[in-house]
């Protein structure tokens, strides 16, 4: 978009970038400030009917949809407390420092091809990274609290979510493995048709690594059943015991961003991200199947179909918690070190022979195959500074891995 | 008069637009750098010890932060990941374990801090003096007209990762392409791996949680009771 | 050549060697002066990101010049080895500095001296 500027619009350099740069930011900002608006008011109802009642009836007409409006407005409005022997600076600063991190992984995650924030060339890496950071604003905020409830529960959410960032790192990989690059645009490219083409269905180890994923991924967002950290039963409501009004709305806004942001990168990582069950735009003539042709309207489309497999995931998240119980500390770590750990381990390993023995995945023949990457690669490790030499300029980030031609006869030796 | 006023306004604004150049790369270098300056001295300063937790993490996130901008995003990430995410977990955690009121903000005396001081300027004396002093690290890669347009850097998590398991396939400036010339890194790779597995056992063989054993009760009245009181404290 | 021309220069190796530079002064200072032992070992830290950051800005490439300043990826892959290699070296002084904490009943380094004289 930036170039879209700079070459119809005849601005300087430096404005096209600061606004194409202030666009990215306000649109991430908009899908987590009213993601959590929407979200907040889709958990009420959904635990109200799971729960054989209503929830919010009132606000707004029948189904109560302006409530999380309401809710915000009180929220803004309430009086700012701090606790008597509380750290100050600490105390304030802890909601900012979570929501930064959940904030912070939105710049990496693409919505559609080429509609992400900055396309990393580690953009699988850098995400989990920045999800790790979010336990910062956790720990600080608990012992900022001057409270023994809220410091607990925070050393409990601090564990947790350090210990499954192991398992969670480890489902990541096999994705990553499969498509050959840590760029999550190109792992969405690779999975572009039909749904069989989705990493979902290429081996069975990669449909159990997804389920692994899934419990990893609950489990770091601290969502039940394993959300012992604000264990409304046990520990009043654990780390954010002290926080009200927006502070406390803040960490919800990170809560609820996480969630957002862990189904989509399932998506992204297992479902095809922006690409469809169906593959219509090629279908419909629109695309020749690879994302670099799309034109715009299309990849809003492909937005769109992302924004709703993260949303049936964040719905998911709400359906299990209201409806299993939760986890003691114990069972959690159990979980982790002895189930998930061993089980993503023996996936990995199971995906990586199943690659080498069937390249094509587990509908050979359909579709692009896997082993794409191997060979350019394999031909040898002059294979890609020759490449660069090739063009005068550099080659686009990503694109240049993507070449199913011998790169040996391009250079042309 | 509005119309006046209007046109003044854009025509101020036309050329501020067209001689103002934010170069938004420096300007960012500038907001990472001093920020890891910043919080860096700040550690040094502050006596609360979590405040100095607190302000090391800001820090370190800093640095990652000059290390995406310089290209080095694979060691960004890891950076925040291992770094940050990893190692000063570790660190808080040990600071909230230990943060018992009178350790919280322990004091140095006067005079230690006058030797600091005197050794800190020395060192950054010599230090800048290094940084500044050669000519051939000022100059920049691209001479900087319209800011950001430098070419993207080659990306380097392949790369690396190539290197890692012994065959190198990046651009030295050199320009030597063969692979036998430069080696890799697999024996260091496999090295560290070993170290980290020695280093897991060993933290946790010390850190662990130690049977306290309690002193036998011999003066209390009767033997069996005191027998009693050691079987059930052993 | 002055000192002050750095500042109106584009970004260069130079200055994060300057970054660097002061981190590590704060480093080492920090291990200097501070009585809790978790203080030191936040020293260590920062003394090795210092470090890090000299090492990136060679081996980057996009601060290069014309001139054959660059050392190319060695310089990410040694960062690379000093990060893994620090998180560990934090995990074993931390076991140690607890086991003083729970022998001791303090963090304080001014009283580590049962090894004196």
């Amino acid at each position: 978009m930036a170039d879209f500027l700079i070459h119809t619009g005849g601005l300087p350099d430096w404005i096209a970038w600061a606004i194409t740069a202030s666009l990215a930011a306000f649109f991430i900002l908009n899908v987590i400030a009213g993601g959590a608006l929407a979200f907040i008011w889709a958990e009420r109802k959904i635990a109200a009917r799971i729960q054989d009642r209503l929830g919010p009836t009132r606000t707004g007409g029948k189904f109560g949809w302006l409530q999380s409006l309401a809710d915000g407005i009180k929220l803004l409005t309430k009086e700012d407390l701090m606790p008597d022997g509380a750290d100050g600076l600490l105390f304030r600063l802890a909601p900012y420092v979570s929501f930064c991190a959940s904030f912070a992984a939105f710049i990496a995650l693409p919505f559609a091809f080429d509609f992400v924030g900055q396309r990393l060339n580690v953009g699988v890496f850098f995400v989990i990274a920045v999800l790790g950071l979010e336990v910062f604003g956790v720990i600080l905020a608990g012992y900022a609290s001057a409270s023994k409830w809220s410091l607990f529960g925070a050393m409990r959410e601090a564990a947790q979510v350090v210990s499954y960032e192991v398992p969670l790192g480890m489902c990541v990989v096999v994705p990553v493995m499969l498509a050959g690059s840590m760029d999550l645009v190109t792992i969405g490219e690779k999975q572009a048709g039909w749904f069989f083409q989705w990493y979902l269905f290429h081996d069975p180890f990669t449909f159990i690594t997804f389920w692994i994923y899934v419990t990893c991924a609950v489990a770091s967002v601290n969502r039940a059943p394993f959300d012992l950290a604000e264990a409304e039963s046990e520990l009043v409501a654990g780390f954010h015991t002290e926080y009200s009004g927006l502070r406390w709305s803040f960490f919800f806004m990170a809560e609820y961003g996480s969630m957002f942001l862990v189904s989509a990168l399932a998506a992204i990582l297992f479902l095809g991200g922006w690409n469809g069950p169906v593959p219509v735009a090629s279908l419909l003539g629109l695309s020749d199947g690879s994302g670099d042709t799309t034109g715009y309207f299309v990849r809003l489309a492909g937005c769109a179909n992302l924004m709703t497999k993260a949303t049936l995931g964040v719905l998911i998240m709400m359906w299990v918690r209201w409806t299993l119980p939760r986890l003691r500390i114990d069972q959690v770590m159990t979980t982790c070190l002895k189930y998930c750990t061993p089980i993503a381990a023996v996936m990995f390993v199971g995906a990586m022979l199943w690659t080498l023995a069937l390249p094509g995945g587990f509908f050979r023949g359909l579709g692009r195959p896997a082993g794409e990457i191997r060979e350019g690669w394999l031909l040898g490790p002059g294979g890609m500074s020759l490449q660069v030499q090739k063009n005068g300029e550099a080659p686009p980030s990503s694109s240049r891995f993507e070449q199913s031609e011998s790169p040996v006869s391009q250079v042309g030796l | 008069m509005n119309t006046g006023f209007a046109i003044t306004t854009g025509s101020m604004f036309a050329t501020i637009i067209s001689v103002a150049n934010i170069n938004w790369h420096g300007m960012f270098f500038a907001i990472f750098a001093l920020a890891a300056c910043a919080m860096a001295v700040a550690v040094v300063l502050t006596d609360n010890v979590v405040r100095m937790a607190f302000y090391l993490v800001l820090s370190l996130g800093a640095t990652a932060g000059l290390f995406f901008l310089a290209g080095a995003e694979f060691v960004g990430a890891m950076q925040l990941m291992i770094y940050v995410g990893g190692t000063l977990v570790l660190l808080v955690f040990g600071v909230m374990l230990t943060a018992q009121a009178p350790f919280v903000s322990m004091k140095t005396p006067q005079r230690d801090w006058v030797l600091a001081s005197i050794l800190a300027v020395c060192l950054l004396a010599v230090l800048v003096q290094a940084s500044v002093g050669v000519d051939a690290w000022r100059t920049a890669a691209v001479s900087v007209g319209g800011g950001v347009q430098r070419e993207a850097p080659e990306p380097s998590a392949t790369p690396l990762g190539m290197a890692l398991l012994g065959m190198r396939v990046d651009n030295d400036s050199s320009g030597i392409v063969t692979p036998s010339i430069r080696s890799g890194y697999l024996l260091p790779f496999e090295i560290v791996s070993i170290h980290l597995l020695v280093v897991l056992v060993g933290a946790a063989y010390l850190a662990r949680a130690k049977r306290r054993r309690t002193p036998r009760a011999v003066e209390t009245a009767g033997q069996s009771e005191s027998k009693e009181e050691v079987r059930v404290a052993s | 050549m002055n000192f002050f021309n750095i500042l109106a220069e584009p970004v260069g190796v130079s200055h994060y060697l300057l970054v660097g530079a002061v981190l590590f002064t704060a480093g080492v200072v920090c291990m200097v002066i501070k009585r809790n032992a978790l203080g030191v070992l936040m020293g260590i830290e920062l003394v090795l990101n210092g470090a890090n950051i000299n090492f990136i800005a060679f081996g980057s490439p996009v601060l290069r010049g014309e001139s054959t300043v660059s050392i190319g990826l060695d310089g990410q892959a040694i960062a690379l080895f000093v990060i893994l290699l620090a998180a560990a070296e934090a995990a074993v002084a931390l076991a140690i500095t607890l086991n003083f904490y729970n022998n001791h009943a303090t963090v304080d380094v001014d009283r580590a001296e049962d090894l004196k004289g």
